[in-house]
This record gives structure tokens, C-alpha cells and sequence, in this order.
């Protein structure tokens, strides 16, 4: 590892904290809210970078930890940032730690691991007056000696003490000589201490650490050999670092560490626990034990029995209620938008392919990646306030009972029932889930819960064909529902127990006490968490729009050049130039590449009771499930349809196959609702899925199994039905 | 058989004497701060039976009732 050349660049000072410190709101107070927002390369780690007020010095927002143990993704990317480990991503100059002063015994653990990498470091010991409030006062003069590095009293809700704090980071970037990197302050048993000193040499010899921070990365080695290392983290873990002969002759120190302990992580952790408190108590003073505080007077009711269900019910109805009806309006103006501008380009340009493209392809591209943009940032709006009150911990410790029974975390219920409303702010909600592999079963069985985009299908071909009663029509559309919700579950058992098999997940999870939430932070993190999903996603949403357009416009029918057929059809409307567009249009549908895939796939399809024309609508959908009832329209030469088209609804009744029979009938509708409630039709859902994962390969498995459920239970319906003699 | 914090009721409060169970698992409870000899209290139990809420260190976390078992309590 090279050193860089003083004062000729860029400061980098990074911040680190547990969870729940303040360690955004400090940053945000630091940055003056400037920050960009990206993610770490291949994982969906935020990170955020901000220019320090007033100087040259760059502050790097590190994702929350408890530990610097390798147990998660977030814990691995904060190690490997302090130790200059991550791809393109320069080792910090310095380090702000964010330190909880109500809760300071388990935040130091985090802290002391931090300093013992050798960075220049501050303490910023936040929410003094949380602290204060509690009558807990702290000697910070005694806690700087203990810790043996700067510490200054924050609050930053208010911004207190964050002028000082940034004039402390200036000082310590300008400092010419550099402070004496310090050491470990507590002993640990002989054994281990020899060993650590040779993993530090040859940490040092690979240049996976400086001579600074080689002990203290030494001792991280030594815990993750010496622990369970999840596989999902283990490749960016300090174990895959080393050279072949340095791995080697670290096994050897590991095995001899393993055959005098029983249990060397324990023995570590516990000896930094017990120094620890030992600088605590000299720092602070033990108070009487904790009084009823604020928190716990909230809790009574939000965690209570009946109570406490009461208003989790109502969070969620409002959740929902959100999306839908603040979304809604915004959406319809964004279609409104959409059409109207489609609507010009063709008015204003020469109708040809360019026309075609920018009206059908690029306008269409772009709305339907920004038509979901309102239902996220209003989701993320909310998730983020529920976070930044601390009330989304609750939800987990209140619905985890329900969640364990299928072998998943608290955390995942609410991007679940979020993908009721859209399976990609659900998707992306699923961040809130610490455990990878809790996160990717998640992930996989949230397209299952039927979206908003499936309503207008169910609508169309329930009120087609189930029209004689309220109630028929009512029981089926929940049915779909339940339907989607009962299979999201089994697949989530099922993956659990197979594909993403492994240790159950450990529910362990801070419950942090209430805050009010700062609109500032809040709003921010919202606009930042939504513009990474139209520069993400939306790309890849847009491109397969423009391709669909392209299947479905190429090859141009020459209207000139009909069969028999076509001609006769063209024919009988002729006079009603609306008719005759319609026609044509429906022609030239047919007769396009997508068209034609229709044809070749109905021996597939014919099975669970479609033709042809459904074909087209379903490949269609692929870009988006709610095209299929415009599809529809074009289709059935009718133009532009929606699902309140009696038009469209009478065709759909009328409709034939070539021999006469009825081609939509109550069972074949039902087979073509069970096909939607499981089929993957949404390019928008992979996209992000892709995104999420970081790679095609769970998308395109995902895709996969909800193809074939969709087909088979389709198939199933259908051919049992005809078996039992509907028709 | 020892006491474990999963058989605490609302209330009553003991002091960590062992944490069992899988490393990782086991790692993580210690890390969050239940080392021997660490004061611990349950507050309540969530309205479906589990998981837990427990104070230690000044703070509150929650656990199953599952993990909660493997933490040993010395006797009252």
C-alpha cells in the first residue's frame, strides 16, 4: 500500500457508527446536505460521499455497524473502506466516529475496533442530550483519555457542537505531524497476542494492511477464522486477502490460537467488554437503573397486545392508502402527460417508423419508468419515516412470529405487503433486511403478491365473465388475491428449505428509543433512495420498452399486398374510417414480429385454453401486465381500450376459434387470471431485481419459476376443468 | 436445568452466565453486549408470544425466544 503524497489532494475522512447513533443526521449537519448517493460496486451498500463546509475535505458516510466482524454486507464494506480494501475507493485520511451517548457500552465496541486500525480519529459523542435527559453525565475528558483519541460532545438533531467538530476534522487533515497511531489498551492471553503479531507481519508483507493498522486487522483475521464466516460475505471478507504462503502460515498461528481456547472469538470479545467498562465507569458514573422513560411509554401502547396490533394494522392501512391515493393522482397525470405527448408527436410529425418510435416507443419507454416514480418516493417517504422514528424496528418485533413460521424475518413484512401495491418499491423496501439470504427470498417471492398492475387485467376479464353477481365477481378477485399471497409463503418456505438453505436467521435486533423525525434527513434520504431507482432501474426498464415497440412495429405490413382474408376483413368496415384504422391497425399487429411469435406459440398455448390473439396480449405484457387489456383492444381491431370498455368486454365474450367454439369462456378466463396471478410480466420487476442482486442470474430464475407455475397452474385449471366437463 | 432468559418474566431481571448455541449466532450476542456477567432484564414479550424485548447495557434488544434459550442466567 503506497502513502500518499501530503496536502496535494483531497481529503478523505470517512464516519462510522452503529446503527441508530445519529451517524446520518451528523453527516447531513457536516455536509450541509450536499451529498451524492451512490451504491458500492456490485452490492446494494449505499454510500455516501459530501463535501466538508468550507473546506477541501471529502466525508465519507460508512453504512451503519455494530461490530467490524464480518457478518454482514454492510459490516464487510465499513472494514474494507477503513482498511483501503475496496475497489476504486481511496483508504480514508481520518475517521469520525459517531458514538451514542445514552448507550455508550455497546457503541464503544464498534469504536475501539475502529481505532485500533491506526486512522487519525475523532469521537463524536452524539445525542448528549438524550443522554442528559437520562441523568447520565459523562466526564468526555476521561472518556478522550480512556479511548486515547479526541472526543467532542454532538447533538445533532440541533446541530450542536457540529461547528467545533468539523474545525476538530480541519485540524486533524491539516495536522503536519501525523498522531501517533494507537494501540490496543487491553491485554489479551499470550496465545492470542503472539499470534496476532504474526498475522499483522504478514498482513503487512501482502499489503493488506500498513504497519499502523496491522494489529488491529490482524485481530479481525483472527475472529473470522476462528467464527462462522456467512458465505454470503466470506469472499470480501480478510480471509480471501491473503497470499496463497501467507494463508498457509496463518492457518497454522489460527489452529494452534484454536487448540488453546475453546472459543478465542469469545474470549476477545469479552475481554473488550470488560475494558470497555472499565473506561466507561471511570468516564460515567453508573446511575441508578433506568427510569421510565419516554419510549417505554410509547411502547406500552404501540407493542401491546391489542392496542399495539390496532395501530400496526392502521400504519399499514395508511402505507397503503398512501401509495394509492396520493400516487394515484400523479400517476394519471403522468399517463395524462404520456398520451398528450404521443398524441403531438403524432399530430406534429410525418407518421412513419421515427414517429412510430418517439410516440410509441420512446414516450411509452420513458412513462412507464416514470409512472411508478411517484408510488416509490411516496413509499420511500414513508418506509424512511417510519425508520427514522424507530417505529419500523417494532413492526419486525410485532409481526416476526408470523414471518418465523416461514422460516423469515420480522423485517420482511412490509416490502411484502408493499408489493401489494408494486412489487418494485416492495423490492426495493427489502433493504431494511440485514440477512442476504433473507433478503433474496424475500426478494424472489414479492412479484407473487398481486400489484396494482394485474387490477386492471383481473377487472377486464372478471367482468367479462363472471358479470352475473357481485359477489361472484367480488369472490373472485380476492380470490386472486389470496391466491398470490398463500403462494408467495409456500415459495418462501420452500426456497428456504432448499435453494437458500442455511442457519436459520437470528433475530437480534436493536430496538432503538423514539425520535421525532427531522424532515430534513427524511425528505433527503427519500429524494436520494428514489433518484438511485430512475438512474438504476429505469435504464433497463426504458430499453426493453423501446424493444417491445420494435417487435411490435417491424415487420411493416404492406397494405397493399393483403390476403384474401385480410382484404375481406378490411373490406366489411369499409366507409367507417375509424373502423378501417382499427382494422389496420390490428393487422399490422398481427402481422408484426411479436404477432407472429403469437402464432408460433399457440400449440403452447392452446392447452390452457388461449389462441393466438391472447398470445399476442400476453407476450406484450411482458413489458408491463396492464398493457394486455390495450393489446386486447388493438387485437380485436377496437383502437384504444381500457377496462371499461364494453367494447372490448363483448369481444372478449363473442370471440371464437376457428371452429366455432366459444373462444373465452369462464374457464379459460379463470385459467388466464391463475396465469397472471403467478406469471413474472413485468421487464420493470427483473430490472430491478437485477439491480438488487447485482447480476441476471436470480432474475432469470425468478422469471423461470414464475413462468412455470403460472403455466402449469394454468394448465391444471384448464384441462381438470374440461375433464369435469366445464367448457 | 440452568435458567435462560427466554424463561424470564416481564419484569424480572439476571445476569448473563453463558451464551451457547452455533458460533454465529452465539458471536452476535456477544457483540451486542451479553458477555458473563451483563445485567439483563426482559421488558415484555410481543403480543404473539415471541420474539422478546430485553434492556442490558442501557439499551433494548430484541430476540427469540429460540436464541433467548441458548443465554444461561446465573441463579436470581
Amino acid at each position: 500500500m503506497t502513502i500518499a503524497p501530503p496536502c496535494t489532494r483531497i481529503r478523505r475522512v470517512a464516519v462510522a457508527g452503529n446503527p441508530n447513533s445519529g451517524k446520518t443526521s451528523l453527516f447531513n449537519q457536516l455536509t450541509g446536505l450536499r451529498a451524492k448517493v451512490a451504491n458500492y460496486h456490485g452490492v446494494t451498500v449505499e454510500k455516501r460521499e459530501g463535501r466538508l463546509a468550507d473546506h477541501d475535505i471529502t466525508l465519507v458516510d460508512l453504512p451503519g455497524a455494530y461490530s467490524l466482524s464480518a457478518r454482514s454486507p454492510e459490516e464487510v464494506i465499513a472494514r474494507n473502506v477503513l482498511l483501503g480494501l475496496v475497489k476504486g475507493e481511496p483508504r480514508p485520511d481520518a475517521v469520525v466516529i459517531v458514538i451514542d451517548a445514552s448507550n455508550l457500552e455497546r457503541n464503544l465496541y464498534l469504536a475501539s475496533q475502529i481505532i485500533e486500525l491506526g486512522l487519525p480519529t475523532i469521537v463524536a459523542c452524539n445525542m448528549m442530550d438524550v443522554a442528559q435527559r437520562r441523568g447520565r453525565a459523562i466526564d468526555l475528558r476521561r472518556l478522550s483519555e480512556g479511548l486515547g483519541v479526541e472526543v467532542l460532545p454532538t447533538v445533532a438533531r440541533t446541530g450542536e457542537g457540529a461547528a467545533e467538530l468539523r474545525r476538530a476534522i480541519a485540524a486533524l487533515c491539516e495536522a503536519t505531524v501525523p498522531a501517533t497511531p494507537r494501540r490496543r489498551d487491553f491485554r489479551l492471553p499470550d496465545v492470542i497476542e503472539s499470534a496476532v503479531d504474526r498475522i499483522a507481519e504478514r498482513l503487512v508483507a501482502d499489503d493488506v494492511a500498513t504497519e499502523d493498522s496491522a494489529r488491529g486487522a490482524a485481530l479481525l483475521w483472527l475472529m473470522d477464522r476462528t467464527s462462522d464466516v456467512d458465505p454470503a460475505v466470506r469472499n470480501a471478507s480478510l480471509l480471501c486477502h491473503l497470499s496463497d504462503a501467507s494463508t498457509d502460515i496463518a492457518e497454522q498461528i489460527a489452529s494452534d490460537v484454536s487448540a488453546a481456547f475453546e472459543d478465542p472469538t469469545r474470549v476477545i470479545i469479552e475481554a473488550r467488554y470488560d475494558w470497555i467498562g472499565g473506561v466507561v465507569r471511570s468516564a460515567s458514573p453508573p446511575t441508578e437503573p433506568s427510569r421510565r422513560t419516554r419510549t417505554d411509554r410509547i411502547d406500552a401502547i404501540l407493542t401491546h397486545r391489542l392496542w399495539g396490533m390496532l395501530v400496526f394494522a392502521g400504519v399499514m392501512f395508511s402505507l397503503f392508502l398512501g401509495i394509492f391515493t396520493v400516487a394515484d393522482p400523479l400517476m394519471g397525470l403522468i399517463e395524462t402527460a404520456q398520451t398528450a405527448t404521443a398524441e403531438a408527436l403524432k399530430t406534429w410529425m410525418p407518421e412513419g417508423p421515427l414517429q412510430s418510435l418517439l410516440a410509441d416507443g420512446v414516450v411509452a419507454g420513458v412513462g412507464s419508468v416514470v409512472i411508478f416514480f411517484p408510488q416509490i418516493c411516496i413509499l420511500f417517504l414513508l418506509l424512511t419515516l417510519l425508520e427514522d422514528t424507530g417505529y419500523i424496528a417494532r413492526a419486525a418485533f410485532l409481526m416476526d412470529r408470523v414471518m418465523n413460521r416461514v422460516g423469515l424475518h420480522g423485517r420482511s413484512f412490509i416490502p411484502l405487503l408493499s408489493s401489494y401495491a408494486c412489487a418494485i418499491p416492495g423490492i426495493l423496501a427489502t433493504r431494511t433486511i440485514e440477512h442476504p439470504r433473507d433478503r433474496l427470498t424475500t426478494i424472489l417471492v414479492a412479484p407473487l403478491m398481486s400489484c396494482s398492475a394485474r387490477l386492471p387485467v383481473y377487472l377486464i376479464v372478471i367482468g367479462a365473465l363472471f358479470g352475473h353477481s357481485v359477489w361472484m365477481r367480488t369472490g373472485v378477485l380476492f380470490g386472486m388475491y389470496a391466491l398470490g399471497t398463500i403462494a408467495a409463503f409456500v415459495i418462501a418456505m420452500i426456497l428456504k428449505r432448499s435453494l437458500l438453505k442455511g442457519p436459520p436467521p437470528a433475530f437480534i435486533m436493536e430496538l432503538p428509543p423514539y425520535h421525532f423525525p427531522q424532515l430534513r434527513t427524511v425528505l433527503r434520504t427519500t429524494w436520494d433512495r428514489s433518484k438511485l431507482f430512475l438512474t438504476g432501474a429505469g435504464t433497463t426498464i426504458f430499453a426493453v420498452c423501446v424493444v417491445i415497440w420494435a417487435l411490435s412495429y417491424f415487420p411493416r405490413l404492406d397494405m397493399n399486398n393483403l390476403s384474401a382474408e385480410e382484404a375481406a376483413q378490411l373490406a366489411s368496415v369499409a366507409g367507417d374510417e375509424a373502423a378501417v384504422e382499427h382494422v389496420k391497425q390490428s393487422l399490422q399487429l398481427r402481422n408484426s414480429a411479436i404477432g407472429h411469435v403469437g402464432h408460433w406459440i399457440e400449440p403452447i398455448i392452446e392447452p390452457l385454453g388461449y389462441d393466438w390473439r391472447m398470445g399476442i396480449g400476453i407476450l406484450s405484457s411482458f413489458a408491463a401486465r396492464e398493457v394486455f387489456v390495450g393489446t386486447m383492444g388493438i387485437t380485436f381491431a377496437l383502437g384504444e381500450a381500457d377496462e371499461t370498455s364494453d367494447a372490448l368486454r363483448e369481444k372478449l365474450q363473442s370471440a371464437q376459434w376457428p371452429d366455432g367454439r366459444k373462444l373465452v369462456t369462464p374457464l379459460s378466463g379463470l385459467s388466464l387470471l391463475i396465469f397472471y396471478v403467478f406469471a413474472c410480466q413485468c421487464a420493470s420487476t427483473l430490472a430491478v431485481v437485477k439491480k438488487e442482486t447485482g447480476g441476471w442470474r436470480w432474475p432469470a430464475f425468478m422469471f423461470t419459476y414464475m413462468t412455470i407455475i403460472a403455466y402449469v397452474g394454468a394448465l391444471a385449471v384448464f384441462q381438470i376443468g374440461r375433464a369435469m366437463g366445464y367448457a | 436445568m440452568p435458567l435462560t432468559l427466554a424463561q424470564l418474566l416481564p419484569g424480572q431481571a439476571g445476569c448473563v452466565c453463558d451464551v451457547q448455541g452455533e458460533k454465529s449466532i452465539r458471536h452476535r450476542l456477544l457483540e451486542m453486549g451479553l458477555t458473563r456477567g451483563t445485567a439483563v432484564q426482559l421488558v415484555r414479550v410481543a403480543p404473539l408470544g415471541d420474539p422478546i424485548e430485553v434492556e442490558l447495557r442501557g439499551y433494548r434488544l430484541s430476540v427469540r425466544k429460540s436464541e433467548a434459550s441458548r443465554v444461561t442466567l446465573e441463579g436470581e
